[in-house]
């Protein structure tokens, strides 16, 4: 009983959009209102595309759940911070791949011809310390059940995925403070990030456990920023005289398939395997299996990619999902020098979660930041040489696959 | 063991077996406990038999509780960190997260290890013992 893989498997230059501005505000600690930093990356984002707010026609907004009522919806929260201009506004939430699906959003509208130029934005302020479930006691919830009854913090999901590596694969400590310690030196020339220093192993390790074999240092952070993408058709970009032309060639934000046998947030068991046949693929390797198709290329095609390493192992378990190497080959990898920058696959060139933590419904959207402005030449202090296709993973709590290829 | 379940529907504390489903239309199992429509999305059954998981299984992996878990977590005071397993349960093709119960450290497991459910305390209030599930390597049980 296989299910065939999703999306249209035909590419043509009618599914492109063209991506004519970015912007950010920098991530960090800073305490004030999302809306704020939304409306910051919005501000930078059209000064980008030489746009002005009047003449956006589609605003995807990514939304956060963490700073008060439901009414705070971020499409239309930020549509009127921006002042209100009836434009027509989306609501996306999908945990982290929310900024992947307000992107989907945006590029469908403009693909079906409805809308030309969108504004995608996305903004978080999180509080300090592991993510809780929200509040109530709600003895039905999976959220609340894992916290409740096992202690289980998204680092447990981490802990458990890397100590897998290692009796599986024989991974070592060292191995996944690499991972930080590369990421770290690329986000150390980034002006966004928020950890701007590079560390070494011994620094990594010397940090407190969380998750055994977790460090500290090697669990992504919590942290507020805001990214924002200004995307036009093709038509719209070349008119406007876009130079380089950057487009979204394929989009995924699928679910997995039945049944998924890898142990995710905020589940407390997997599906079982007992009786109904294995999908092709596991979940991850799924996500971006689909964007391939959709763009017609392989992982060979990419010049760099940008993935969610919510921990330095997970990033390692990410080459293989993207089929950058074979399974237990990630360290092999990662020693060889080839996933830095000056390498042959450089990943995480913005440095990463580790760099900047996770401002949960921007950071899908900061993946395609850094990958637009590492394909227009202009990443400064960390940039992939010649770069002309990149990629970007996420997962999002629940069930929410994000993956966008990003091309010049 | 003295004591009410933490939350009630998910182990039986007198055996020491977490109840599961198991689908009448596709035979599959699910923990906890299915309602509504099977998971499998070529099945579509909505009608379950509760049962009881296999005592015994494999570590698929592992891990640590170093810092104390936050609200709704209940956490001693002073907190006592603890272990968190990952246990694959053949028979079903489930693997189930649980506790590991205290006094069995990261460094004693091993993916692959065989490891059993067990009845333990969660957290003791006013009223009483809060009763979860837990796993116990096999080997130490002896």
């Amino acid at each position: 009983m296989e299910v065939p893989p999703r999306g249209g498997g035909q590419v043509t230059s009618a599914k492109r959009v063209a991506v004519l501005g970015v912007g950010m505000h920098p991530w960090g600690k800073w305490g004030r209102n999302f809306v704020e930093y939304g409306v910051a990356a919005a501000q930078a984002a059209l000064a980008d595309a030489g746009i002005a707010w009047t003449d956006v026609d589609y605003v995807a907004g990514a939304d956060t759940i963490r700073n008060g009522y439901p009414g705070f919806i971020a499409g239309a929260t930020f549509a009127q911070a921006l002042g209100f201009q009836g434009t027509r506004v989306s609501s996306s939430y999908a945990a982290c791949a929310s900024g992947a699906q307000a992107i989907a959003n945006a590029r469908a509208q403009i693909l079906a011809g409805l809308a030309e130029v969108a504004l995608v934005v996305g903004a978080d302020t999180t509080a300090k310390g592991f993510f809780a479930p929200v509040g109530g006691e709600r003895r039905d919830d999976p959220d609340w059940l894992r916290f409740h009854l096992l202690g289980a913090t998204n680092p447990t999901y981490f802990g458990l995925y890397a100590r897998r590596r290692m009796d599986r694969f024989g991974s070592t400590s060292e191995d996944f403070a690499a991972v930080k310690v590369k990421n770290a030196r690329h986000g150390a020339a980034n002006p966004n990030a928020r950890y701007r220093k590079e560390v070494t192993i011994e620094e990594v390790l010397a940090s407190p456990m969380v998750a055994d074999p977790l460090h500290l240092q090697e669990i992504c952070a919590t942290s507020d920023g805001g990214a924002a993408l200004i995307i036009t058709s093709v038509e719209f970009a070349k008119r406007h005289g876009l130079q380089p032309l950057v487009t979204i060639d394929a989009v995924s934000t699928m679910t997995p398939v039945y049944p998924n046998t890898v142990i995710e947030m905020p589940n407390f068991a997997t599906d079982s395997s007992a009786t109904v046949a294995l999908p092709e693929r596991g979940f991850r390797p799924s996500i971006t299996a689909a964007v391939y198709e959709e763009a017609g290329i392989g992982p060979e095609d990419l010049s760099m990619a940008e993935v969610y390493d919510l921990s330095t192992a997970l990033e390692l378990d990410w080459y293989e999902d993207l089929g950058l190497c074979g399974e237990g080959e990630a360290e092999a990898l990662l020693r060889s020098g080839a996933t830095a920058v000056g390498g042959r696959i450089p990943v995480n060139p913005s440095g990463g979660l580790a760099s900047f933590g996770e401002a949960i419904p921007a950071q899908a959207i900061a993946q395609v930041v850094e990958s637009v402005l590492q394909l227009r030449g202009q990443a400064t202090g960390r940039q992939v040489e010649g770069a002309t296709v990149a990629i970007t993973a996420n997962q999002g709590l629940f069930g929410h696959g994000s993956s966008v290829l990003i091309r010049r | 063991m003295d004591g009410v379940q933490a939350v009630e529907g998910f182990f039986d504390p007198e055996t020491q077996s977490l109840i599961g489903s198991k689908c009448q239309g596709c035979g599959t199992y699910a923990f906890p406990a299915k309602s509504g429509l099977c998971g499998n999305p070529r099945c579509m059954s909505d009608q379950f038999d509760l049962v009881p998981l296999s005592r015994r299984g494999t570590v698929w992996s592992y891990t640590s509780a170093s810092y104390q878990p936050p609200h709704p977590y209940v956490a001693a005071d002073p907190f006592v960190p603890f272990s968190i397993a990952a246990v694959e349960l053949e028979a079903e093709g489930l693997v189930v997260l649980g506790q590991v119960v205290a006094g069995v450290a990261n460094a004693d497991l091993k993916v692959g290890m065989e490891m059993e459910v067990v009845t333990d305390v969660l957290y003791s209030d006013d009223e009483g013992n809060k009763l979860v599930w837990k796993f116990r390597p096999v080997e130490v049980a002896k």
